[in-house]
């Protein structure tokens, strides 16, 4: 986050910076109390099971934050998210680690702006993805920037 | 099995349907429960002043699942998809109007039987007017 990433630096196929999260079931109440949703499938665990799932569930709304955590940090504090969508494909549990992962799908410069489009994912400890889409970063352009001494991402 | 999910006729008369428009006054407290709950630190928002773009998951979504619970069926719900596009983040002092709606409904045979998938869609106005967020959020319900 301390390092300015700039439109010029980034290349098709660049990663972005994999963000690791390990959600508890503490986690999963103070989210449920940020936004509001009291499922019970995300903090009750016999609930949960008869549901037919192996307990309680992150919400998939949570890992659409972590998603936005990914690309926040990515862009730094001039660069902006513009859009993110995700579609939830499978479950992630407490307890469980969760790897929030990117990769530039392409670039282009609209209305004076510098979009950068990147594949977004979550993976569970076994490396399925359990949710993925796109997002949208805006980046600022560096032309001003004393290139001296930093590390290309 | 029964052809459709009993009960879904009252949630299928709302598709189209506009909710009433809700105010939400942003304060700082809201934006540092949300950070603290994502567990992210970025100093951007770590002081309450700006909210990131993932806060308006955060922004009316509790009244509108309550409106929408007393009209489903379903015993459980899981989110399918979200997508977000932000304008402008939203700022401490900022009066936010969300207006929700259901834009799509339809129901498929799954794993669990009759399921239903809802697509709701919602709008997040500030007090100039200026539109800052569009959210579009797919819920599984069965």
């Amino acid at each position: 986050m301390s390092i300015q990433l700039y439109y010029q630096d980034v290349r098709k196929g660049d990663e972005v910076t994999p963000l690791v999260k390990e959600p508890t079931p503490r986690q999963l109440v103070m989210w449920a109390g940020a936004v509001g949703d009291y499922m019970p499938i995300h903090y009750d665990q016999e609930y949960a099971r008869s549901r037919g799932l192996k307990g309680i569930i992150v919400h998939g709304q949570l890992v659409g934050a972590f998603l936005g955590q990914l690309m926040t940090d990515w862009v730094g504090k001039q660069g902006s998210l513009s859009k993110l969508s995700c579609s939830y494909k499978g479950m992630n549990y407490p307890g469980e680690k969760i790897t929030l992962r990117g990769k530039v799908l392409r670039k282009y410069v609209r209305g004076g702006e510098n979009f950068v489009e990147c594949s977004v994912w979550a993976e569970n400890p076994k490396g399925e993805k359990t949710a993925s889409g796109t997002a949208t970063v805006v980046l600022p352009y560096g032309d001003d920037y004393k290139r001296k001494g930093r590390k290309r991402r | 099995m029964a052809e459709t999910l009993s009960g879904i006729e009252k949630l299928k008369a709302k598709v189209g349907v506009r909710w009433q428009p809700r105010e939400y006054t942003i304060e700082g407290e809201m934006i540092r429960r949300f950070t603290r709950a994502v567990g992210d630190p970025n100093p951007l928002w770590k002081d309450g002043t700006t909210a990131p773009p993932t806060f308006t998951l955060a922004t009316g979504f509790e009244q509108f699942v309550e409106d929408l619970m007393k009209l489903t069926p379903f015993n459980t719900v899981f989110m399918g998809s979200t997508e977000i596009e932000s304008y402008q983040p939203m700022k401490l002092g900022d009066v936010i109007t969300v207006v929700f709606e259901i834009s799509n409904l339809r129901e498929r045979k799954g794993q669990m039987g009759r399921m239903a998938f809802l697509t709701f869609e919602s709008t997040y106005k500030n007090q100039e007017q200026a539109l800052v967020a569009k959210c579009r959020q797919m819920v599984i319900g069965y």
